[in-house]
């Protein structure tokens, strides 16, 4: 537990507050570090047993995407990891329809499953959060 | 209200610092309390005690110092983020200090606001 929360003790005046955390994500898995280190917070919030949401928007519907080969890039393929969220009781992942579709995605593509939003539907979801990181 | 920030970009190259500084000083002008700052991603390098900026220029590592001394603002620097990309306690700036990520979920749960600053 030490190591999942960086070192700090548990005990902090935060045990048992739950705040509803939305984690946004609009970037391509790599190319930038955004995805990965979004999926380290994500990770590390669940282990504050809060109750936490994942959204994919705009480029960041392909973190998400089936059969992710980075060897040619040189670069971990980390998206097996968003598989494991399940296990950490993290399974409210959303996709936003609009940028799955300009993207020519469909559902059956993401390697999760995930519930497929419209852009007004995903406003209200974060009309419902109380802290929204956007990565 | 009790504000938390996060600052996701290094400094000089994206506004994200400056901005989130200004936030902050503003707030704090306002009567508002600025609890904890917390540097991710490449914001990790506002926290580098090696930066030199031209003269005439901002120095915005000492800027985030003196803010954090004189308003007794806690400025956590990411212990992952941190260790990739070089900054470690050898060359870290007085004030700041490298703690885990729980620190910025803790500043979520704990605070009004969690203000996120980035690209």
């Amino acid at each position: 537990m030490t190591e999942a929360t960086g070192g700090i003790e548990m005990e902090e005046d935060t045990s048992g507050k739950v705040k509803k955390f939305l984690y946004v994500n609009r970037k391509a898995p790599y190319g930038t570090i955004y995805a990965l280190e979004s999926l380290e917070v994500v990770m590390i919030t669940a282990a504050f047993d809060q109750d936490v949401s994942v959204a994919f928007l705009d480029d960041g519907v392909y973190q998400v995407v089936k059969g992710q080969h980075t060897k040619g890039i040189d670069v971990k393929n980390f998206s097996p990891t968003y598989r494991a969220l399940e296990g950490y009781d993290i399974e409210k992942l959303y996709v936003e329809k609009e940028s799955m579709e300009t993207r020519g995605l469909k559902e059956s593509d993401f390697l999760v499953p995930v519930k497929v939003l419209s852009a007004g539907e995903m406003a209200d979801l974060m009309l419902t959060q109380d802290v929204i990181l956007s990565f | 209200m009790k504000f938390g920030i996060l600052v996701n970009e290094g400094p000089y190259t994206h506004q994200a610092s400056d901005t989130a500084y200004l936030f902050a000083k503003a707030a704090i002008e306002k009567g508002h309390k600025i609890h904890r700052v917390f540097f991710y991603h490449d914001g990790v390098y506002n926290s580098s005690r090696l930066t030199e900026p031209p003269q005439d220029d901002r120095h915005i590592v000492n800027r985030w110092q003196k803010l954090g001394k004189d308003h007794h603002i806690d400025l956590v620097v990411c212990v992952a983020a941190a260790l990739r990309r070089g900054i470690k306690d050898e060359n870290l700036q007085e004030g700041f200090r490298i703690s885990g990520l729980g620190q910025l979920v803790e500043s979520g749960i704990q605070s009004d606001r969690l203000v996120v600053f980035g690209d």
